[in-house]
């Protein structure tokens, strides 16, 4: 029994994995701050996917993100470390309805770390800003001693502007909103997973790593206009946490219909066999979107123009009843609940 | 890629089809019906797709003893532990085994506290690990059904190196059948039998339940609709009083099984009256090692005694659970102090267990 007493007390991987102990470990590491917003803005209660500083005497407001990156491996099919720390970054300001600006960068390098993979990583993150049209204004690095690090980390802190009266919030959803799901899941995370040593899958799966910005343009006008309720891009803990943690702050049940939510057969193969389930694995170039439900139809045809979004679909709507609760209409007909994920997911083995 | 016959075995247009007759058949039958599976992979199946849901409330489906890690017994588990404990051994198993709470801890938390405990993907990793490290004694903790059997067999036909042994914890699904039919409270009207187990073991196994115990048995595919077309194959036999062994997963279970897995079976393995975690000792319901590979047999070689252990913490209800006596939902623990985090009982462990699976699917709503 002492052993289990132990055990609690420290951090373990799975606080890290976007479930119900990452909330308790930011619940832990938040729950002291004394200044938890800028003018009433939106500040670090809300666990959003940034926070905004609205400007005094004006109709704008800056949006601030911020965002630590690790991976590995640090190349993977479809992107590495450096794409991967721009879009998060990028995606973030996007979900809250803002315009991506500038964002300022930490590298934390372990010693011995060689260059010419540095340079990659730096290239793909200047590539990557290039085509999000955003600057990089500010950084830092460290070289951290041989063993105290693993090879690499990027922080960023995300800058973005947006209207005052734009709200695209995670406590926005309401009785009857459609969702939409801009694209297949699953392909991030498992994508990495085959990639791994020890598993020996081969497969052509690549990264869904992208872009939102595509999207943002394409549905400006709703975004301006609060047709669109909330967004999120479903990277940790996958469309079941998102799902979750949208239902629980609305106070709503969401209704999603497996027929309509894409999953790969690559992906289907590989989490079958691994004992893994797609809804609780990571995306970094999908977003789930709660709109309006009269002008879901309009905002998923321009969606469907994009090139990243062109598998968007309905996937689901919003009820009252049973609040806080994801369910799903299954492929066959059935009715299940989904949970959220509980922790890192793990292959089994047996 | 594609992955062959997904079409038919997932469609919803099939499963209709299939909802209708076996509604029609319910309403000819015209009194509650139960069957039991005895595989955690069908209460996967049924749980991730919502089957419950979809057949009438005439049929209950109980989930029975089919989850290989959750049948293990606690004192097992503990000898492995105590081997573990050494700092000449390494103890191997597969990962749903490692987090399975024993008397004290797991062998995870055994491992946490500094010992060597590796997952392994099969025994021939097992095998591999003792070859590198000469050193150390490589102790295969060795648990499942028929399944998994013949491959520890071969292993060990195959004269792995002298600092290898094997803690045989292998239990047989029919003398498992067989004991839950002898409760005569649980009054099943027929079985869903696991495909997987019955690749190997064949068809002639269960003749004993159709035929002895007049009770109806299907073999079952693991995808919903090999579930659904099984439940419907059962239904027919209760409505026409009917009482066959028949197999539905023909695309991989052959009637006469598999013999060569069969002969590897009983070459290195003799049946025993075997414990079950929770359920108790079971006739011919467990393997032991043969006397002439006894050089691997862990028991002989180390002659680790377990005074006493415990099966079933106080307060959980994983006994009921395994033999159908009581939904996950039932227990007090569930949800409340036993969650898949800090599982008190063994059947919250593994992704087959069935107190895992209704955390997972069922909310306070559906279930």
């Amino acid at each position: 029994m002492s052993i289990k007493k132990e055990n609690s007390k420290i951090i373990r991987l799975a606080h890290g994995a976007g479930g119900i102990l990452q909330q308790e470990l930011i619940e832990f590491i938040t729950k002291n701050i004394p200044y938890k917003n800028v003018n009433n803005g939106i500040g670090i209660e809300e666990l959003d996917d940034g926070a905004t500083i609205p400007l005094i005497n004006y109709e704008k407001e800056i949006v601030v993100t911020a965002d630590g990156h690790t991976i590995y491996p640090l190349f993977f099919p479809g992107g590495d470390l450096g794409s991967l720390s721009i879009c998060g970054t990028a995606n973030d300001l996007i979900m809250m309805g803002a315009e991506p600006l500038a964002l300022t960068s930490v590298i934390i390098i372990e010693e011995g770390f060689e260059f010419n993979k540095l340079k990659k990583i730096v290239n793909s993150m200047n590539f990557m800003a290039a085509k999000a049209r955003i600057a990089i204004i500010a950084g830092d690095t460290k070289v951290m001693p041989r063993g105290t690090l693993n090879e690499i980390i990027i922080a960023t802190t995300g800058i973005g502007i947006k209207d005052k009266n734009i709200k695209i919030l995670d406590n926005n959803i309401k009785t009857e909103d459609h969702i939409i799901l801009t694209g297949s899941i699953g392909d991030h995370g498992t994508a990495l997973m085959a990639s791994r040593e020890g598993l020996n899958i081969s497969t052509d799966l690549k990264s869904d790593i992208s872009l939102l910005l595509e999207i943002f343009s394409a549905i400006k006008y709703e975004i301006d206009n609060n047709l669109i309720h909330a967004m999120k891009d479903p990277t940790r803990g996958g469309i079941a946490a998102a799902l979750n943690d949208w239902a629980a702050k609305s106070n709503v049940s969401i209704w999603i219909d497996e027929e309509k939510v894409r999953i790969k057969n690559q992906v289907i193969a590989i989490c079958e066999m691994l004992g893994l389930d797609p809804y609780n694995i990571a995306c970094e170039g999908r977003a789930l979107l709660a709109v309006d439900p009269k002008y879901s139809q309009d905002i998923l045809k321009k969606i469907k123009s994009t090139q990243i979004g062109k598998d968007a679909e309905i996937i689901g709507k919003v009820k009252a009843e049973n609040p806080k609760r994801v369910f799903l209409k299954t492929i066959v007909g059935g009715t299940r609940f989904v949970d959220m994920p509980l922790g890192e997911p793990i292959p089994r083995i047996c | 890629m594609n992955i062959p016959g997904l079409d038919v075995l997932r469609s919803k247009e099939f499963t209709g089809k299939i909802i209708e007759k076996i509604n029609e058949i319910t309403k000819e039958i015209g009194k509650p019906v139960k069957f039991m599976h005895v595989c955690g992979t069908h209460e996967h199946t049924i749980s991730k797709y919502g089957l419950r849901t979809l057949i009438p409330k005439e049929i209950e489906i109980l989930s029975g003893p089919g989850c290989p890690v959750c049948v293990c017994p606690a004192a097992d588990i503990d000898k492995a532990i105590e081997l573990g404990k050494r700092n000449d051994t390494i103890i191997t198993t597969f990962g749903d085994m490692i987090r399975v709470p024993a008397t004290n801890i797991s062998l995870a938390e055994l491992k946490a506290r500094g010992s060597d405990v590796r997952i392994v993907y099969g025994p021939n990793n097992a095998v591999k690990i003792a070859k590198e490290n000469s050193d150390k004694e490589v102790i295969f903790f060795a648990i499942g059904f028929e399944t998994t059997v013949p491959l520890v067999g071969y292993e060990l036909q195959s004269e792995p190196p002298s600092n290898f042994s094997v803690i045989c914890a292998h239990k047989l699904i029919p003398a498992a059948l067989e004991l839950l039919i002898s409760q005569s409270q649980l009054k099943i009207d027929g079985f869903i039998s696991p495909g997987h187990v019955s690749t190997i073991i064949g068809l002639e196994p269960y003749e004993i339940f159709s035929q002895g115990y007049k009770i109806p048995n299907v073999i079952s595919g693991f995808e919903p609709n090999d579930v659904l077309l099984s439940i419907l194959m059962l239904l027919k036999q209760v409505r026409d009083k009917k009482y066959d062994t028949l197999n539905e997963y023909s695309r991989v279970v052959k009637p006469e099984g598999n013999i060569i897995a069969q002969r590897v079976i009983e070459d290195v393995f003799d049946p025993v009256s075997s414990p079950w975690r929770g359920i108790g000792r079971i006739n011919e319901g467990g393997l032991v090692i043969r006397e002439k590979y006894t050089e691997y047999d862990a028991d002989k070689k180390f002659d680790i005694k377990i005074e006493k252990s415990q099966d079933i913490p106080p307060g959980c209800s994983c006994h009921l659970v395994m033999v159908g006596k009581l939904y996950p939902y039932e227990c007090k623990l569930f949800r409340k102090e036993c969650t898949p985090i800090n599982p008190i009982g063994p059947c919250m462990v593994s992704m087959e267990g069935t107190c895992s699976i209704y955390y997972k699917y069922y909310s306070e709503q559906n279930s």
